[in-house]
């Protein structure tokens, strides 16, 4: 079975249908480790990426005014349990474009692997992206996940990204946002994070609201158990009029895990508002016992309460 | 002679050295609506939570029988699937659930749309909303009256199933205190509203953790509106004898 099955396979794991990648009207890119498996391209997007020795590199432009119909699928990852992986992007939004991005991050087998995501994501005046990401791991933990990302939102710009790793154990994740939002822009990132045993995570967003009446929002779920840590921090900064922003971390921590919320706000105008809130414990003893008091059991009651957090 | 579906002996639970509840016996009836008034601390809120087996709520003393059987040995859940239920004061809030899966908790083929209806809320409308903040006080409180008609329990204890409800809605809310009975079950009914106590059919007084009073409910609002406490003569509850 080749690679590219491998990683197909494993594609409903994270909630796609493996025939996307036969659809002509979807655009994808698969790459394992730094081998160029399959890419596909619809009118108005331009997929310039290639392979090197040591990375995936290149460009994904979707041109000034097309709006991409159907997402655009890009399935990263490793189907051995061991192996390295760089992808060095670039993203451009051009101006009034909108496009859907669904990245697929597959590391069935991993147990020694290194998976790093280097990216620079511009989204021109009046454009919009959404970007969702979807890790799926196996049992084994011992991944380095590094996902770093600058993203810069034009005038009027918006960006959604919804980042989650629901399934397995990780090993080290360490993930880092800087998003800049000009005049009118709007950032929304959210992150779901269920971790396991020893996983090690790090989370650190931030958002510089630049232009007036920018906003943004950062909303991390995360749920541990085992050994697992986690430190979360989500900054907001805003420098101008109206600008308006909130940090919003809830982590709910089981057996030996440990959780640290860090949420720091910075204002420079006296005109904008930040706030945040941040909760960190065990499950909530009301929701479980209203669930008990319906008849079930603790186990399934901090099941529904878990699988809803991280919906 | 027909056994109490219900049945409190000499009920007692303590916070440190304070009686809570202080030797509260009490008896329910199967198929009774039975309407529980007191002033606040007066313990409405820990019986429930004694009776349901709550964290942190097990009595030091008395017993309670529930269709004939010892309920204080019996986990929480498993109170519930013996026929017992809490509908909280204040119900709790669940982030990214719908209303569909919290009103099928457990029951993965039950419809919870004629239930959503008895409470009035439109199905179409709520079905999918998150059982979150985002609800309103009286529309969370209907979608938890909803979820305790879809247990069909035998004892569903309602602790203020009317605070927070408009005026226009309390007939749905004395409505669905009807069909929990005429689906064949009890209610101990916690209330401060007198239109809502009036429909039980026997009701309480309680004060400093023990039954004052049992009558018809018009006597028991009587009572309670006269401010007559034998017990402890005004001085834990202001209501003093006649």
């Amino acid at each position: 079975m080749s690679d590219l099955d491998d990683l197909r396979r494993t594609l409903p794991m994270v909630g796609a249908e493996p025939s996307i990648l036969d659809d002509t009207n979807i655009a994808h890119v698969v790459a394992h480790g730094h081998h160029i498996l399959s890419r596909r391209t619809v009118p108005g997007l331009r997929v310039d990426i290639e392979e090197t020795p040591d990375a995936i590199v290149g460009k994904l432009i979707v041109e000034a005014g097309v709006q991409i119909a159907q997402p655009i699928h890009m399935c990263f990852g490793l189907a051995h349990p061991t192996g390295v992986q760089q992808i060095t992007i670039d993203v451009q939004i051009c101006e009034g474009a909108q496009a859907r991005v669904l990245s697929h991050c597959l590391f069935p087998l991993a147990q020694a692997a290194e998976h790093r995501m280097q990216a620079v994501v511009e989204i021109g005046p009046g454009a919009s992206l959404i970007y969702t990401e979807g890790h799926y791991h196996g049992p084994h933990g011992g991944m380095q996940v590094l996902p770093h990302a600058t993203v810069k939102i034009g005038k009027g710009a918006r960006y959604f990204s919804d980042f989650s790793l629901l399934s397995g154990s990780v090993g080290n994740l360490d993930i880092d946002y800087l998003v800049e939002v000009e005049k009118d822009g709007i950032a929304e990132l959210t992150a779901k994070i269920f971790a396991h045993k020893t996983d090690r995570i790090a989370l650190k967003e931030t958002v510089v609201l630049r232009g007036e009446r920018s906003r943004g929002l950062i909303k991390t779920r995360v749920v541990l158990d085992g050994e697992a840590r986690a430190e979360i921090t989500g900054i907001t900064e805003a420098h101008a009029k109206g600008a308006r922003g909130h940090v919003d971390c809830m982590e709910i921590v089981q057996g030996q895990a440990h959780a640290s919320a860090i949420p720091i706000v910075r204002v420079f105008h006296p005109e904008a508002k930040v706030t945040h809130e941040a909760a960190i414990g065990s499950v909530d003893k009301k929701e479980l016992e209203t669930l008990m008091a319906r008849g079930l059991t603790p186990e399934q009651a901090v099941e529904v309460i878990v699988s809803g957090i991280l919906r | 002679m027909i056994l109490p579906l219900l049945d409190i002996r000499d009920l007692t639970f303590r916070v440190g050295d304070q009686k809570i509840l202080d030797q509260l016996d009490l008896t329910i009836q199967p198929r009774e609506i039975h309407a529980l008034l007191g002033a606040n601390g007066s313990g409405k809120t820990t019986l429930a939570y004694v009776l349901m087996g709550c964290e942190g709520y097990v009595p030091s003393g008395g017993h309670i029988l529930f269709n004939g059987t010892d309920l204080l040995p019996l986990k929480m859940y498993e109170r519930a699937r013996f026929g017992l239920t809490l509908a909280w004061q204040e119900p709790a809030r669940f982030e990214g659930i719908t209303v569909r899966e919290y009103l099928s908790l457990g029951k993965p083929d039950y419809d919870p749309e004629p239930a959503l209806r008895q409470v009035g809320l439109d199905p179409e409308r709520y079905l999918n909303r998150r059982v979150d903040k985002t609800l309103s006080g009286g529309e969370r409180h209907r979608v938890e009256l909803a979820s305790v008609l879809s247990m069909k329990p035998t004892l569903a204890i309602l602790d203020e199933p009317a605070a927070g409800i408009d005026m226009l809605s309390m007939n749905h809310i004395i409505d669905i205190i009807r069909a929990l009975k005429a689906a064949g079950g009890s209610v101990l009914l916690i209330t401060h509203q007198e239109e809502v106590a009036l429909i039980a059919d026997r009701a309480s007084q309680l004060c400093a953790g023990r039954i004052i009073f049992s009558g018809s409910p018009r006597e028991a609002v009587a009572h309670f509106r006269g401010r007559t406490c034998v017990r402890c003569d005004g001085e834990v509850c202001h209501y003093v004898r006649p």
